[in-house]
C-alpha cells in the first residue's frame, strides 16, 4: 500500500559531526544566549520604559534618552570617559607595540624578568591596582606638588591625565602581548630583503614590519579602547571630583535607584562600543586579507 | 697588424680574505680564501651547517666576519651595511613583500634609491620582461605562484643592476619539474644579463647543472674550487669525491709510484690497481682509491678467460665477484657486486638497447674491470 512516490522524503538522521542537529547541544547553545544577551535585552528595552522603576512595562517613551541627552554631569562623565579611552588607547598602542617589538627582536638578560613584570597589570587584581595607584597619585601630589590632588587644578583635559596614566598602565600590556603574537609569524627575511634592496633601519620598519603588526595593532587598539572605556574599579580610585567617567558616574546614579535613564545612557554606549567594534574588524579583516603570510 | 687579443682573465670581483666567523665557540667559517671572477656563475655547495649560508650572508652584509677581510670589486666590504653595498639577494623564501603588489616589490628598491617615478616603472616593466612576468603588475603576491613569486625576487634584486646577484638555496622550495626548467632558465638568465651570481646550494646536481664553477665547503672550511667536471672527476679529497656523485672509496697503500704510472694495492681488492699517472706520495703511505660506479665494466665469468684492460697488465684492474642486488632505474641499472674480500661494489651499467638490461642476472657471478684513468688517488 505504501507508495513510495507520495512519501515525504525521511530526514535523514544527523551525521556524526551535525551535533548541532542533536537536542543536548541545541539545548546548550539556547542556555548560552540567553545567559549572554538576556540581560542586554532587557536593559535595552527598558530603557524605552515609561516608568521611573525598572520593573514594570509601562508602555513606550524616548523620553529617558532626553533626558540623559540633557543631563550635564552624564555628558561631561561621558565627553571624560571617551577622551579617556582615546589618549589611553593612543599612548598605550605605542608604548605596547615598541614593548612588543623590543622582546621580540632583542636578546638581552632579565629578558623573562622584563616580560614578567610586563603582563603583572593584566593578573594583578584590579582593586590592589586601584589602590596602589591611588596611593602612589597622592605620593606623588604631595612629594612633587605638595598637594593631594595634583592635578585637580589643572583645565580640562589635563586634569584627567592620572586616570590616563591609569589605563595605560593596564591597557598597554594586552596590546603587547597581541602585537608580539603577530609578530611571531614575521619572516625576518623580509626585514634582510628590505635592507638587501638598500632601506634603512627607518624605511625597513615603516615599509615592511608596521605593515606586518598593522592587525595587531589595530586589535590592541580594540581592547585597550574597551578596557578603558568601562574601567569601573581602578578609575573609581583615581578620579576626583571634576574627574567623574561614565562607568563611576553611572554607579553613583544607580546607588539611588535604577531609573531608565540610566539604561538609555549605557543602550548608547552599547550600540556605540559594537558600532566601533565593527568597524576596527572590518578594517582587520581588509588588512588581514593583504598581509596573509605567503613564507 | 694587432693580434686577436688572448682571452684574458676576468678581472676579480669578490675576494674573501683569510675570513673567519664564530658564533660563540663554533666556528661557522673557517679561514677561507676565495676570488670570484666578474660574470660568473658561481655554487657554493655543502651539507647543511658546512657555513655556506653564513659566507653569502657575510658578502650580503648580514654577518660581519670575525676575522679577515671581504673586497667587493676591491674595496673592503666587511663592515659595510647591507644597504649600501652593491649587491642583491634573493632569498629562500623569496621575502617578497605580501602588502605590496609585484610592482611596488619590484620597484621598491628603485624607490629608496629616489629614482624618478616614470624612469622607475620603465625599468621594472624592463626588470619584469627579464623574468617573463609581463602583465603581472598589479598582481598581489598571494595571487601567484611559488615560481612566480620567485620570479618576482629574482627581477626584484636584478632591477637595481647589482654588481653580483646572490641566490640562497634558489630552488629548494620548487617541485621537481619545475626545479628542472627553473635551472636552464636561471643559467639563461645569467648569460643573459651577464652578472655575477653566486648561489648557495647543497644539491650536488644543482651546482653541476648551473655553476661555472664550484666551490665544495665542509665544516666552514674551503675543500675545492673547481669547475663541476674537476670536481665529480679529479676529486682532491675523500670528502668531495663522496659529497659529489657516488663513489667506490678504497682504502691501499702506494706500492709502485714512477713518472708514468703508479700501483696502489688494496687488500679489499685482489688485485693490483694500477694508475697510468705517477702520484705525488711517499712510498708505502696510506693512499684511498675512489673509482665511480659507472666507470667499472662488467663481463660475464662462467667459463670466460680473464679479461685484461689494454691500458693495464695482465692481472691488474680485473677483479671477480658476484652480483648481490639489481636495481633498474630504467635509463641505467645499479648493480652491487661483492667481491671475495666481502667488499660491495657498486657499478653503473647504462641500458643502452632495450635489452641490456637482462644482460647479467642476480647472484651472478662477474669480472669487474676499469681503465687505467678511471681511479681517482686520493692522499685526505
Amino acid at each position: 500500500m505504501s507508495t513510495a512516490v507520495s512519501a515525504k522524503p525521511a530526514r535523514t538522521p544527523p551525521a556524526p559531526l551535525e551535533y548541532l542537529r542533536r537536542w543536548p547541544l541545541r539545548l546548550w547553545l539556547l542556555t548560552v544566549f540567553v545567559f549572554l544577551y538576556a540581560p542586554l535585552i532587557t536593559l535595552m528595552v527598558f530603557s524605552f520604559n515609561d516608568s521611573r522603576r525598572n520593573i514594570v512595562w509601562q508602555g513606550f517613551t524616548f523620553k529617558y534618552y532626553e533626558k540623559a541627552l540633557n543631563n550635564d554631569t552624564l555628558l561631561i562623565a561621558f565627553a571624560n570617559s571617551l577622551t579617556i579611552a582615546f589618549i589611553a588607547t593612543l599612548v598605550s598602542v605605542v608604548l605596547g607595540a615598541l614593548a612588543a617589538v623590543m622582546l621580540w627582536r632583542f636578546r638581552f638578560p632579565g629578558k623573562t624578568a622584563v616580560e614578567g613584570a610586563m603582563a603583572l597589570p593584566i593578573v594583578v587584581p584590579e582593586i590592589c591596582m586601584g589602590v596602589a595607584l591611588l596611593a602612589f597619585f597622592a605620593w606623588f601630589g604631595n612629594s612633587v606638588f605638595g598637594t593631594l590632588n595634583w592635578s585637580g587644578g589643572w583645565i580640562w583635559p589635563f586634569n584627567l591625565t592620572p586616570i590616563i596614566i591609569a589605563h595605560v598602565s593596564f591597557c598597554f600590556p594586552f596590546v603587547a602581548t597581541v602585537v608580539r603574537a603577530r609578530l611571531a609569524s614575521f619572516n625576518r627575511e623580509l626585514e634582510e630583503a628590505a635592507k638587501d634592496l638598500g632601506a634603512g633601519e627607518w624605511q625597513t620598519f615603516r615599509d615592511v614590519l608596521l605593515p606586518h603588526m598593522k592587525p595587531g595593532l589595530v586589535s590592541g587598539a580594540l581592547l585597550a579602547f574597551t578596557l578603558s572605556l568601562d574601567d569601573f574599579v581602578i578609575t573609581f580610585f583615581t578620579s576626583g571630583p571634576d574627574t567623574i567617567t561614565f562607568p563611576v558616574k553611572v554607579y553613583s546614579m544607580v546607588r539611588f535607584s535604577v531609573t531608565p535613564e540610566v539604561n538609555a545612557a549605557s543602550t548608547l554606549l552599547i550600540v556605540l562600543t559594537i558600532l566601533l567594534t565593527f568597524l576596527a574588524l572590518r578594517l582587520q579583516s581588509r588588512m588581514g586579507a593583504k598581509t596573509m603570510d605567503l613564507a | 697588424m694587432t693580434e686577436t687579443t688572448p682571452a684574458t682573465e676576468p678581472r676579480t670581483i669578490i675576494s674573501f680574505r683569510n675570513v673567519s666567523k664564530r658564533f660563540g665557540r663554533v666556528t661557522a667559517v673557517d679561514d677561507v680564501n676565495l676570488d670570484i671572477r666578474e660574470g660568473e656563475f658561481f655554487a657554493l655547495l655543502g651539507p647543511s651547517g658546512c657555513g655556506k649560508t653564513t659566507l653569502l650572508r657575510m658578502l650580503a652584509g648580514f654577518e660581519v666576519p670575525t676575522e679577515g677581510q671581504i673586497l667587493i670589486d676591491g674595496h673592503d666590504m666587511s663592515h659595510v651595511p647591507p644597504n649600501k653595498r652593491p649587491i642583491n639577494m634573493v632569498f629562500q623564501s623569496y621575502a617578497v613583500f605580501p602588502h605590496m603588489t609585484v610592482a611596488d616589490n619590484v620597484g621598491y628598491g628603485l624607490r629608496i634609491d629616489g629614482v624618478p617615478a616614470a624612469e622607475r616603472r620603465a625599468r621594472v616593466e624592463e626588470a619584469l620582461a627579464l623574468v617573463k612576468l609581463e602583465g603581472f603588475g598589479e598582481r598581489m603576491p598571494d595571487q601567484l605562484s611559488g615560481g612566480q613569486r620567485q620570479r618576482v625576487a629574482l627581477a626584484r634584486a636584478l632591477v637595481k643592476r647589482p654588481k653580483v646577484l646572490l641566490l640562497d638555496e634558489p630552488l629548494s622550495a620548487l617541485d621537481a619539474k619545475l626545479r628542472e626548467a627553473m635551472r636552464f632558465e636561471l643559467a639563461q638568465l645569467q648569460e643573459k644579463v651577464g652578472i655575477t651570481f653566486i648561489m648557495v646550494t647543497h644539491d650536488q646536481d644543482e651546482a653541476l647543472a648551473m655553476a661555472c664553477r664550484c666551490a665544495v665547503m665542509n665544516r666552514g672550511m674551503l675543500q675545492q674550487v673547481a669547475t663541476p667536471s674537476d670536481l665529480y672527476e679529479f676529486p682532491n679529497s675523500r670528502f668531495v669525491a663522496g659529497f659529489i656523485g657516488s663513489v667506490n672509496m678504497f682504502e691501499g697503500r702506494l706500492s709502485v709510484d714512477e713518472p708514468g704510472h703508479a700501483v696502489v694495492t688494496v687488500p679489499e681488492v685482489n688485485c693490483p690497481i694500477y694508475l697510468d699517472h705517477g702520484v705525488t706520495g711517499a712510498l708505502d703511505s696510506q693512499v684511498w682509491v675512489a673509482i665511480r660506479p659507472e666507470k667499472i665494466e662488467l663481463a660475464k665469468r662462467n667459463g670466460g678467460p680473464m679479461p685484461k684492460m689494454e691500458d693495464a697488465p695482465e692481472g691488474a684492474n680485473v677483479t671477480p665477484g658476484v652480483i648481490t642486488h639489481i636495481s633498474y632505474l630504467g635509463s641505467e641499472s645499479v648493480y652491487e657486486v661483492r667481491l671475495e674480500s666481502g667488499r660491495t661494489v657498486r657499478v653503473i651499467r647504462p641500458n643502452l638497447t632495450r635489452w641490456d638490461q637482462e644482460d647479467f642476472g642476480w647472484d651472478e657471478p662477474v669480472w669487474l674491470a676499469w681503465h687505467a684513468c678511471s681511479p681517482a688517488v686520493l692522499l685526505s
